[in-house]
Protein backbone atom coordinates (compact mmCIF):
# COMPACT_ATOMS: atom_id res chain seq x y z
CA UNK A 1 0.00 0.00 0.00
CA UNK A 2 1.68 3.62 -1.07
CA UNK A 3 0.56 4.94 2.26
CA UNK A 4 3.06 2.45 4.28
CA UNK A 5 5.42 2.58 1.68
CA UNK A 6 5.89 6.19 1.71
CA UNK A 7 6.06 6.22 5.90
CA UNK A 8 9.05 3.20 5.48
CA UNK A 9 10.54 5.71 3.19
CA UNK A 10 10.84 8.70 5.79
CA UNK A 11 11.75 6.11 8.25
CA UNK A 12 14.61 5.10 5.80
CA UNK A 13 15.75 8.76 5.44
CA UNK A 14 15.44 10.02 8.76
CA UNK A 15 17.63 6.63 9.56
CA UNK A 16 20.68 9.58 8.45
CA UNK A 17 20.69 11.11 11.00
CA UNK A 18 22.32 10.36 14.61
CA UNK A 19 22.51 14.04 16.06
CA UNK A 20 18.92 15.79 16.87
CA UNK A 21 20.17 18.64 15.37
CA UNK A 22 20.65 17.34 12.01
CA UNK A 23 17.03 15.91 12.01
CA UNK A 24 15.30 18.98 12.93
CA UNK A 25 17.67 20.83 10.41
CA UNK A 26 16.28 18.80 7.80
CA UNK A 27 12.89 19.42 8.74
CA UNK A 28 13.56 23.02 8.95
CA UNK A 29 14.58 22.49 5.30
CA UNK A 30 11.26 20.68 4.18
CA UNK A 31 9.24 23.58 5.58
CA UNK A 32 10.77 26.03 4.03
CA UNK A 33 10.33 23.74 0.70
CA UNK A 34 6.71 23.05 1.01
CA UNK A 35 4.85 24.26 -1.52
CA UNK A 36 2.56 27.71 -0.24
CA UNK A 37 -1.13 26.71 0.29
CA UNK A 38 -2.87 28.74 -2.46
CA UNK A 39 -3.67 31.85 -0.69
CA UNK A 40 -7.31 31.64 -1.64
CA UNK A 41 -7.57 28.01 0.11
CA UNK A 42 -5.47 30.07 3.34
CA UNK A 43 -9.32 30.82 4.91
CA UNK A 44 -10.63 31.05 8.34
CA UNK A 45 -12.27 27.70 7.61
CA UNK A 46 -9.21 26.00 6.96
CA UNK A 47 -7.51 27.22 10.14
CA UNK A 48 -6.54 24.47 12.36
CA UNK A 49 -5.72 26.64 15.60
CA UNK A 50 -3.50 25.61 18.13
CA UNK A 51 -2.55 27.14 21.07
CA UNK A 52 1.40 27.31 19.85
CA UNK A 53 0.80 27.65 16.00
CA UNK A 54 -1.69 28.23 13.10
CA UNK A 55 -2.47 25.29 10.74
CA UNK A 56 -4.00 25.35 7.27
CA UNK A 57 -5.65 22.69 5.83
CA UNK A 58 -7.17 22.41 2.55
CA UNK A 59 -8.11 19.12 0.81
CA UNK A 60 -9.81 18.62 -2.89
CA UNK A 61 -10.51 15.50 -4.55
CA UNK A 62 -9.21 15.03 -8.43
CA UNK A 63 -9.75 11.93 -9.97
CA UNK A 64 -10.74 10.20 -7.46
CA UNK A 65 -7.77 10.86 -5.21
CA UNK A 66 -7.41 13.76 -2.40
CA UNK A 67 -4.85 16.19 -2.80
CA UNK A 68 -3.80 18.06 0.16
CA UNK A 69 -1.97 21.12 0.52
CA UNK A 70 -1.30 22.94 3.74
CA UNK A 71 0.68 25.33 5.95
CA UNK A 72 1.96 26.90 9.33
CA UNK A 73 3.58 29.88 10.95
CA UNK A 74 5.96 27.94 12.39
CA UNK A 75 8.48 26.39 10.45
CA UNK A 76 9.38 23.01 12.37
CA UNK A 77 5.23 21.94 12.12
CA UNK A 78 5.45 22.77 8.43
CA UNK A 79 8.41 20.65 8.02
CA UNK A 80 6.56 17.96 9.87
CA UNK A 81 2.82 18.76 7.73
CA UNK A 82 5.38 18.29 4.45
CA UNK A 83 5.97 14.64 5.56
CA UNK A 84 2.55 14.07 6.52
CA UNK A 85 1.24 15.44 3.27
CA UNK A 86 3.58 13.62 1.64
CA UNK A 87 2.41 10.22 3.08
CA UNK A 88 -1.40 11.09 2.56
CA UNK A 89 -1.92 13.29 -0.41
CA UNK A 90 -2.46 11.89 -3.96
CA UNK A 91 -4.09 8.20 -2.59
CA UNK A 92 -8.01 7.52 -2.55
CA UNK A 93 -10.19 8.51 0.22
CA UNK A 94 -10.45 4.70 1.31
CA UNK A 95 -6.93 4.05 1.49
CA UNK A 96 -6.43 7.15 3.57
CA UNK A 97 -9.28 6.34 5.87
CA UNK A 98 -7.89 2.90 6.56
CA UNK A 99 -4.67 3.64 6.87
CA UNK A 100 -2.24 3.73 10.17
CA UNK A 101 0.24 6.79 11.16
CA UNK A 102 3.19 5.09 12.37
CA UNK A 103 6.37 7.22 10.70
CA UNK A 104 6.05 9.98 13.40
CA UNK A 105 6.98 7.92 16.60
CA UNK A 106 9.52 5.71 14.20
CA UNK A 107 11.37 8.98 13.78
CA UNK A 108 11.18 10.19 17.09
CA UNK A 109 9.03 12.79 16.62
CA UNK A 110 6.23 11.61 18.59
CA UNK A 111 6.18 14.73 21.03
CA UNK A 112 5.13 16.96 18.38
CA UNK A 113 1.31 14.75 18.56
CA UNK A 114 1.67 15.41 22.23
CA UNK A 115 -0.88 17.51 23.38
CA UNK A 116 0.93 19.94 25.23
CA UNK A 117 2.70 20.84 22.15
CA UNK A 118 -0.47 22.37 20.89
CA UNK A 119 0.69 23.01 17.80
CA UNK A 120 -2.37 22.13 15.28
CA UNK A 121 -0.40 18.70 14.36
CA UNK A 122 -2.59 16.51 15.90
CA UNK A 123 -5.89 18.01 15.00
CA UNK A 124 -4.57 17.98 11.74
CA UNK A 125 -4.04 14.81 11.47
CA UNK A 126 -7.70 14.48 12.29
CA UNK A 127 -8.63 16.74 9.93
CA UNK A 128 -6.88 14.71 7.20
CA UNK A 129 -8.45 11.34 8.20
CA UNK A 130 -12.18 13.42 8.53
CA UNK A 131 -11.77 14.42 4.73
CA UNK A 132 -11.14 10.94 3.82
CA UNK A 133 -13.95 9.42 5.04
CA UNK A 134 -15.91 12.87 3.83
CA UNK A 135 -14.86 12.13 0.56
CA UNK A 136 -15.53 8.45 0.35
CA UNK A 137 -19.05 9.55 0.22
CA UNK A 138 -18.52 11.23 -2.98
CA UNK A 139 -15.83 9.71 -4.37
CA UNK B 1 27.29 44.86 39.39
CA UNK B 2 27.17 42.75 42.84
CA UNK B 3 28.17 39.13 42.26
CA UNK B 4 25.51 36.51 43.16
CA UNK B 5 27.53 35.62 45.94
CA UNK B 6 26.87 38.93 47.92
CA UNK B 7 23.26 38.62 47.26
CA UNK B 8 22.35 35.34 48.24
CA UNK B 9 24.24 31.96 49.29
CA UNK B 10 23.64 30.34 45.27
CA UNK B 11 25.41 27.17 45.80
CA UNK B 12 23.29 26.26 48.88
CA UNK B 13 20.00 27.29 47.66
CA UNK B 14 20.77 25.35 44.09
CA UNK B 15 21.00 22.55 46.37
CA UNK B 16 17.94 22.66 47.81
CA UNK B 17 16.49 21.97 44.76
CA UNK B 18 16.15 18.22 43.65
CA UNK B 19 15.31 18.63 40.11
CA UNK B 20 18.16 21.06 39.27
CA UNK B 21 20.48 18.67 39.22
CA UNK B 22 18.51 16.49 36.41
CA UNK B 23 19.36 16.66 32.77
CA UNK B 24 17.05 17.23 29.84
CA UNK B 25 17.41 15.89 26.21
CA UNK B 26 21.18 14.99 27.39
CA UNK B 27 21.76 18.61 28.45
CA UNK B 28 22.02 19.77 32.35
CA UNK B 29 18.44 21.50 32.90
CA UNK B 30 18.17 25.42 32.63
CA UNK B 31 14.79 26.13 33.75
CA UNK B 32 13.31 29.28 32.71
CA UNK B 33 9.94 28.80 32.92
CA UNK B 34 9.10 30.09 36.26
CA UNK B 35 6.25 32.59 35.08
CA UNK B 36 4.24 29.48 34.81
CA UNK B 37 5.52 27.56 38.17
CA UNK B 38 8.53 27.80 40.07
CA UNK B 39 10.41 24.36 41.15
CA UNK B 40 10.34 23.19 44.45
CA UNK B 41 12.33 22.89 47.43
CA UNK B 42 13.52 19.93 49.73
CA UNK B 43 12.03 21.96 52.44
CA UNK B 44 8.60 22.08 51.07
CA UNK B 45 8.64 18.37 49.61
CA UNK B 46 9.43 17.15 53.03
CA UNK B 47 7.05 18.77 54.72
CA UNK B 48 4.38 18.00 52.01
CA UNK B 49 5.88 14.17 52.45
CA UNK B 50 6.32 14.54 56.48
CA UNK B 51 2.36 15.10 56.93
CA UNK B 52 1.34 12.45 54.31
CA UNK B 53 3.60 10.12 56.45
CA UNK B 54 2.90 11.25 60.38
CA UNK B 55 0.05 13.29 60.57
CA UNK B 56 -2.45 13.21 57.81
CA UNK B 57 -5.98 13.36 59.15
CA UNK B 58 -9.16 15.04 58.48
CA UNK B 59 -9.50 18.53 59.89
CA UNK B 60 -11.86 20.17 61.94
CA UNK B 61 -13.91 18.65 64.35
CA UNK B 62 -12.16 15.90 64.83
CA UNK B 63 -12.52 14.16 68.43
CA UNK B 64 -8.50 12.47 68.24
CA UNK B 65 -5.41 13.38 68.68
CA UNK B 66 -4.33 13.73 64.86
CA UNK B 67 -7.15 15.81 64.16
CA UNK B 68 -6.12 17.91 66.39
CA UNK B 69 -2.77 17.93 65.21
CA UNK B 70 -3.44 17.91 61.48
CA UNK B 71 -6.01 20.81 62.47
CA UNK B 72 -3.34 22.71 64.14
CA UNK B 73 -0.85 22.38 61.44
CA UNK B 74 -3.26 23.94 58.84
CA UNK B 75 -4.02 26.75 61.05
CA UNK B 76 -0.68 27.78 61.97
CA UNK B 77 0.12 27.45 58.02
CA UNK B 78 -2.75 29.86 57.71
CA UNK B 79 -0.81 32.18 60.27
CA UNK B 80 2.17 31.95 58.48
CA UNK B 81 0.44 32.94 55.20
CA UNK B 82 -1.25 35.69 57.13
CA UNK B 83 2.24 37.25 58.05
CA UNK B 84 3.64 36.37 55.04
CA UNK B 85 1.53 39.06 53.45
CA UNK B 86 1.18 41.22 56.60
CA UNK B 87 -2.96 40.49 56.54
CA UNK B 88 -4.69 42.01 60.19
CA UNK B 89 -6.09 38.64 61.10
CA UNK B 90 -5.79 35.17 60.27
CA UNK B 91 -9.40 34.44 59.25
CA UNK B 92 -9.05 37.07 56.43
CA UNK B 93 -6.58 34.06 54.97
CA UNK B 94 -8.98 32.19 52.43
CA UNK B 95 -7.59 28.69 51.20
CA UNK B 96 -8.28 28.62 47.65
CA UNK B 97 -7.37 25.98 44.62
CA UNK B 98 -4.98 28.65 43.62
CA UNK B 99 -4.97 32.59 41.85
CA UNK B 100 -7.92 31.02 39.60
CA UNK B 101 -10.20 29.78 41.97
CA UNK B 102 -9.82 33.06 44.46
CA UNK B 103 -10.64 35.00 40.96
CA UNK B 104 -13.72 33.08 40.59
CA UNK B 105 -14.77 32.90 44.44
CA UNK B 106 -14.84 36.93 44.73
CA UNK B 107 -16.32 37.20 41.17
CA UNK B 108 -19.51 34.98 41.82
CA UNK B 109 -19.89 35.97 45.79
CA UNK B 110 -19.56 39.49 44.91
CA UNK B 111 -21.80 40.18 42.08
CA UNK B 112 -24.30 37.69 43.75
CA UNK B 113 -24.36 40.75 46.65
CA UNK B 114 -23.38 43.72 44.90
CA UNK B 115 -23.43 43.66 40.97
CA UNK B 116 -26.49 44.74 39.20
CA UNK B 117 -27.51 45.91 35.52
CA UNK B 118 -25.30 49.00 34.51
CA UNK B 119 -22.78 48.65 36.79
CA UNK B 120 -18.98 48.50 35.58
CA UNK B 121 -16.26 46.63 36.47
CA UNK B 122 -12.63 47.92 35.15
CA UNK B 123 -9.29 45.56 34.35
CA UNK B 124 -6.59 46.08 32.25
CA UNK B 125 -5.02 45.13 28.95
CA UNK B 126 -2.26 43.22 30.49
CA UNK B 127 -4.71 40.60 32.89
CA UNK B 128 -4.25 36.74 32.80
CA UNK B 129 -7.50 35.05 30.94
CA UNK B 130 -8.21 34.06 34.84
CA UNK B 131 -8.84 37.58 35.54
CA UNK B 132 -10.66 38.82 32.45
CA UNK B 133 -13.03 35.47 31.92
CA UNK B 134 -14.55 35.78 35.44
CA UNK B 135 -15.83 38.89 35.26
CA UNK B 136 -16.69 38.48 31.93
CA UNK B 137 -19.20 35.59 32.99
CA UNK B 138 -20.58 37.46 35.83
CA UNK B 139 -21.22 40.90 33.91
CA UNK B 140 -22.93 38.96 31.41
CA UNK B 141 -25.07 37.12 33.77
CA UNK B 142 -26.11 40.62 35.54
CA UNK B 143 -25.93 43.01 32.28
CA UNK B 144 -23.01 44.79 33.97
CA UNK B 145 -20.08 46.19 31.85
CA UNK B 146 -16.16 45.44 31.77
CA UNK B 147 -14.14 48.34 30.88
CA UNK B 148 -10.60 47.79 29.97
CA UNK B 149 -7.51 49.98 30.98
CA UNK B 150 -5.71 50.13 27.82
CA UNK B 151 -1.31 50.39 27.79
CA UNK B 152 1.16 51.80 26.03
CA UNK B 153 3.95 50.25 23.70
CA UNK B 154 6.14 49.98 26.54
CA UNK B 155 3.42 47.67 28.23
CA UNK B 156 2.32 50.36 30.71
CA UNK B 157 -0.37 50.93 32.74
CA UNK B 158 -2.15 54.21 31.64
CA UNK B 159 -3.71 56.10 34.83
CA UNK B 160 -4.59 59.17 33.23
CA UNK B 161 -7.14 56.70 30.89
CA UNK B 162 -7.84 54.78 34.11
CA UNK B 163 -8.97 57.58 36.16
CA UNK B 164 -11.60 58.90 32.61
CA UNK B 165 -13.14 55.49 33.71
CA UNK B 166 -13.61 55.21 36.65
CA UNK B 167 -16.95 56.15 37.77
CA UNK B 168 -19.69 56.08 39.87
CA UNK B 169 -20.79 52.83 38.10
CA UNK B 170 -17.56 51.40 39.04
CA UNK B 171 -18.10 48.66 41.51
CA UNK B 172 -14.63 46.39 41.14
CA UNK B 173 -11.61 46.81 39.45
CA UNK B 174 -9.50 44.30 39.01
CA UNK B 175 -5.49 44.21 38.17
CA UNK B 176 -2.69 42.67 37.92
CA UNK B 177 0.52 43.48 39.96
CA UNK B 178 2.99 42.12 38.06
CA UNK B 179 2.14 41.35 34.59
CA UNK B 180 2.83 37.93 33.39
CA UNK B 181 3.60 38.04 29.77
CA UNK B 182 5.76 41.68 30.09
CA UNK B 183 6.64 41.42 33.36
CA UNK B 184 5.68 45.39 34.05
CA UNK B 185 4.85 46.26 37.84
CA UNK B 186 2.01 48.03 38.20
CA UNK B 187 1.27 51.32 39.95
CA UNK B 188 -1.34 48.94 42.33
CA UNK B 189 -0.72 51.55 45.53
CA UNK B 190 -1.96 54.56 43.63
CA UNK B 191 -4.80 52.68 41.16
CA UNK B 192 -6.15 51.39 44.51
CA UNK B 193 -6.30 55.16 46.32
CA UNK B 194 -7.86 56.45 42.97
CA UNK B 195 -10.45 53.41 42.98
CA UNK B 196 -11.04 54.15 46.94
CA UNK B 197 -11.33 57.71 46.39
CA UNK B 198 -14.73 56.80 43.51
CA UNK B 199 -16.06 54.27 46.08
CA UNK B 200 -14.96 51.06 44.05
CA UNK B 201 -13.24 47.59 45.62
CA UNK B 202 -10.30 46.76 44.65
CA UNK B 203 -8.94 42.92 43.81
CA UNK B 204 -5.25 42.73 42.91
CA UNK B 205 -3.98 39.00 41.00
CA UNK B 206 -0.48 38.37 43.37
CA UNK B 207 0.34 35.18 41.10
CA UNK B 208 3.26 37.11 39.65
CA UNK B 209 4.21 39.43 42.40
CA UNK B 210 4.18 37.21 45.25
CA UNK B 211 7.17 35.38 44.21
CA UNK B 212 9.09 37.79 43.32
CA UNK B 213 8.29 41.15 45.72
CA UNK B 214 7.75 41.64 49.58
CA UNK B 215 3.76 42.13 49.46
CA UNK B 216 1.83 43.76 52.36
CA UNK B 217 -1.66 44.17 51.96
CA UNK B 218 -2.35 46.95 54.98
CA UNK B 219 0.26 49.23 53.40
CA UNK B 220 -1.71 48.66 49.92
CA UNK B 221 -4.93 48.75 51.53
CA UNK B 222 -6.19 46.74 48.85
CA UNK B 223 -9.79 44.91 49.54
CA UNK B 224 -8.91 41.50 47.92
CA UNK B 225 -5.35 40.26 46.93
CA UNK B 226 -4.70 36.77 45.66
CA UNK B 227 -1.90 34.02 44.18
CA UNK B 228 -1.05 30.48 43.73
CA UNK B 229 1.52 28.52 45.64
CA UNK B 230 2.41 26.33 42.88
CA UNK B 231 4.51 30.04 41.34
CA UNK B 232 6.05 30.80 44.96
CA UNK B 233 7.67 27.67 45.81
CA UNK B 234 4.45 25.49 46.98
CA UNK B 235 2.42 22.76 46.02
CA UNK B 236 0.43 23.21 43.20
CA UNK B 237 -3.85 22.69 43.79
CA UNK B 238 -3.36 25.69 46.56
CA UNK B 239 -3.54 29.37 46.76
CA UNK B 240 -5.17 32.26 48.63
CA UNK B 241 -7.73 34.66 49.00
CA UNK B 242 -6.80 37.43 50.95
CA UNK B 243 -9.81 39.50 52.25
CA UNK B 244 -10.39 42.42 54.42
CA UNK B 245 -12.52 41.31 57.04
CA UNK B 246 -15.26 43.60 57.02
CA UNK B 247 -15.70 42.81 52.93
CA UNK B 248 -15.53 39.02 53.35
CA UNK B 249 -18.46 39.35 56.75
CA UNK B 250 -20.50 40.33 53.97
CA UNK B 251 -19.73 38.12 51.17
CA UNK B 252 -22.45 35.05 50.78
CA UNK B 253 -20.68 31.97 51.04
CA UNK B 254 -19.37 30.31 47.48
CA UNK B 255 -19.66 27.09 47.42
CA UNK B 256 -22.12 25.17 49.87
CA UNK B 257 -20.85 21.98 51.75
CA UNK B 258 -18.86 20.23 54.91
CA UNK B 259 -17.38 22.99 57.09
CA UNK B 260 -18.80 25.88 55.83
CA UNK B 261 -21.81 26.00 58.12
CA UNK B 262 -22.85 26.44 61.45
CA UNK B 263 -26.80 24.08 61.72
CA UNK B 264 -27.74 22.69 58.78
CA UNK B 265 -31.45 21.47 58.58
CA UNK B 266 -33.93 20.56 55.98
CA UNK B 267 -35.42 24.13 56.33
CA UNK B 268 -32.28 26.66 56.62
CA UNK B 269 -28.93 26.79 57.21
CA UNK B 270 -26.93 29.07 59.13
CA UNK B 271 -23.26 29.50 58.57
CA UNK B 272 -20.11 29.57 59.69
CA UNK B 273 -17.60 32.66 60.36
CA UNK B 274 -14.49 33.50 58.65
CA UNK B 275 -12.63 31.82 57.52
CA UNK B 276 -14.37 28.46 56.97
CA UNK B 277 -17.90 30.05 55.67
CA UNK B 278 -15.71 30.93 52.38
CA UNK B 279 -14.35 27.37 52.65
CA UNK B 280 -16.53 24.42 51.88
CA UNK B 281 -15.67 20.98 52.26
CA UNK B 282 -12.16 19.17 52.87
CA UNK B 283 -9.41 21.20 52.09
CA UNK B 284 -6.39 20.65 50.12
CA UNK B 285 -4.46 20.19 53.89
CA UNK B 286 -1.09 18.91 52.85
CA UNK B 287 -0.98 21.98 50.03
CA UNK B 288 -1.68 24.37 52.72
CA UNK B 289 0.59 23.06 55.12
CA UNK B 290 3.45 22.72 51.57
CA UNK B 291 2.64 26.30 51.33
CA UNK B 292 3.24 27.91 54.25
CA UNK B 293 6.86 25.90 53.97
CA UNK B 294 7.04 27.73 50.97
CA UNK B 295 6.23 30.88 52.27
CA UNK B 296 8.93 30.38 55.53
CA UNK B 297 11.48 29.24 53.05
CA UNK B 298 11.40 32.09 51.03
CA UNK B 299 11.51 34.56 54.28
CA UNK B 300 14.90 32.77 55.32
CA UNK B 301 16.25 33.92 52.52
CA UNK B 302 15.01 37.33 51.84
CA UNK B 303 12.57 38.68 49.98
CA UNK B 304 14.37 41.56 49.82
CA UNK B 305 17.28 39.65 48.66
CA UNK B 306 15.35 37.72 46.22
CA UNK B 307 13.96 40.34 44.51
CA UNK B 308 17.19 42.43 44.05
CA UNK B 309 19.05 39.44 42.81
CA UNK B 310 16.19 38.27 39.99
CA UNK B 311 16.85 41.73 39.14
CA UNK B 312 20.18 41.87 38.47
CA UNK B 313 19.04 38.66 36.36
CA UNK B 314 16.96 40.17 34.23
CA UNK B 315 19.43 43.30 33.66
CA UNK B 316 21.84 41.18 32.80
CA UNK B 317 19.52 39.15 30.08
CA UNK B 318 17.65 42.16 28.93
CA UNK B 319 21.83 43.34 28.13
CA UNK B 320 22.74 40.10 26.38
CA UNK B 321 19.53 39.57 24.00
CA UNK B 322 19.60 43.22 23.20
CA UNK B 323 22.68 42.16 21.10
CA UNK B 324 21.30 39.31 19.03
CA UNK B 325 20.51 41.03 15.79
CA UNK B 326 16.49 40.95 15.23
CA UNK B 327 15.99 40.35 18.48
CA UNK B 328 12.58 42.47 19.84
CA UNK B 329 11.73 42.48 23.53
CA UNK B 330 7.86 42.71 24.35
CA UNK B 331 7.42 45.02 27.41
CA UNK B 332 9.62 47.35 28.16
CA UNK B 333 8.17 49.14 30.92
CA UNK B 334 10.77 51.09 33.29
CA UNK B 335 9.54 48.80 36.45
CA UNK B 336 10.19 45.03 35.52
CA UNK B 337 9.69 41.77 37.05
CA UNK B 338 12.29 38.89 35.93
CA UNK B 339 10.09 38.30 32.98
CA UNK B 340 11.86 38.79 29.39
CA UNK B 341 9.32 37.84 26.52
CA UNK B 342 10.64 38.18 23.12
CA UNK B 343 10.01 37.58 19.28
CA UNK B 344 13.33 37.36 16.63
CA UNK B 345 12.31 38.59 13.29
CA UNK B 346 11.64 35.78 10.39
CA UNK B 347 11.40 32.90 13.34
CA UNK B 348 8.08 31.66 15.14
CA UNK B 349 8.47 31.57 18.82
CA UNK B 350 7.26 27.79 19.06
CA UNK B 351 10.22 26.65 16.76
CA UNK B 352 12.74 28.86 19.06
CA UNK B 353 11.04 26.95 22.03
CA UNK B 354 11.77 23.75 20.77
CA UNK B 355 15.38 24.23 19.86
CA UNK B 356 15.88 25.74 23.00
CA UNK B 357 14.77 22.75 24.71
CA UNK B 358 16.85 20.64 22.78
CA UNK B 359 19.27 22.11 24.46
CA UNK B 360 17.96 21.96 28.01
CA UNK B 361 16.43 25.22 28.33
CA UNK B 362 12.97 25.60 29.19
CA UNK B 363 11.43 28.44 28.30
CA UNK B 364 7.76 29.39 27.29
CA UNK B 365 5.72 30.47 23.98
CA UNK B 366 2.46 31.02 23.47
CA UNK B 367 0.40 33.77 24.32
CA UNK B 368 0.81 33.35 27.74
CA UNK B 369 -3.16 33.21 28.52
CA UNK B 370 -2.67 36.76 27.68
CA UNK B 371 -4.75 36.57 24.10
CA UNK B 372 -6.16 40.53 23.98
CA UNK B 373 -2.67 41.40 24.99
CA UNK B 374 -1.52 39.76 22.15
CA UNK B 375 -3.63 41.59 20.09
CA UNK B 376 -2.57 45.05 21.21
CA UNK B 377 0.89 44.35 20.38
CA UNK B 378 -0.58 42.47 16.98
CA UNK B 379 1.49 39.43 17.62
CA UNK B 380 0.88 35.53 17.62
CA UNK B 381 2.75 35.12 20.62
CA UNK B 382 5.91 35.56 22.59
CA UNK B 383 9.35 33.19 23.69
CA UNK B 384 9.07 33.98 27.35
CA UNK B 385 12.11 33.12 29.58
CA UNK B 386 11.35 33.88 33.53
CA UNK B 387 14.10 33.73 36.08
CA UNK B 388 14.19 32.69 39.68
CA UNK B 389 16.09 33.48 42.54
CA UNK B 390 17.79 29.51 42.02
CA UNK B 391 18.49 30.56 38.34
CA UNK B 392 22.32 32.19 37.88
CA UNK B 393 24.15 34.36 35.30
CA UNK B 394 25.89 31.35 33.66
CA UNK B 395 22.63 30.13 32.71
CA UNK B 396 21.59 33.18 31.33
CA UNK B 397 24.47 32.58 29.06
CA UNK B 398 23.75 29.20 28.20
CA UNK B 399 20.40 30.76 27.33
CA UNK B 400 21.76 33.07 25.14
CA UNK B 401 24.10 30.43 22.95
CA UNK B 402 20.88 28.55 22.65
CA UNK B 403 19.02 30.79 21.31
CA UNK B 404 21.44 32.01 19.02
CA UNK B 405 21.58 28.61 18.06
CA UNK B 406 18.36 28.85 17.34
CA UNK B 407 18.51 31.80 15.08
CA UNK B 408 21.10 30.11 13.26
CA UNK B 409 19.16 26.85 12.73
CA UNK B 410 15.81 28.44 11.41
CA UNK B 411 16.93 31.47 9.26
Amino acid sequence: MKIKEAQNEIIEEFALFDEWMDKYEHIIELGKDLPIIDDKNKVAENLIKGCQSRVWLHAELVNKKIIYSADSDAIITKGIIALVIRVFSNNTPKDIAQSELFFIDQIGLQEHLSPSRSNGLLSMVKQIKMYSIAFQVKA
Amino acid sequence: MATETEIIDLQKIRSDFPILSREVNGKPLVYFDNGASSQKPKQVIDVISHYYEYEHSNIHRGIHTLSQEATNAYEDARKTLQHFINAKHDHEIIFTAGTTGSINLVASSFSKKYLKEGDEIIISTMEHHSNIVPWQMICEEKGAILKVVPINDEGEFLMEEFKDLLSEKTKLVAVTHVSNTLGTINPVKEIIEKSHANGALVLIDGAQSVPHTKVDVQELDCDFYVFSGHKMCGPTGVGILYGKEDILNELPPYQGGGDMIKTVTFEKTTYNSLPHKLEAGTPNIAGGIGLAAAAKYMNEIGIDKIEAYEHELLTYATQQIKQIDGVRIIGEAENKASVLSFLVDGTHPSDIGMIVDKLGVAIRTGHHCTEPLMNRFNIPGTARASFAFYNTIEEIDIFITALKRAIKMLL
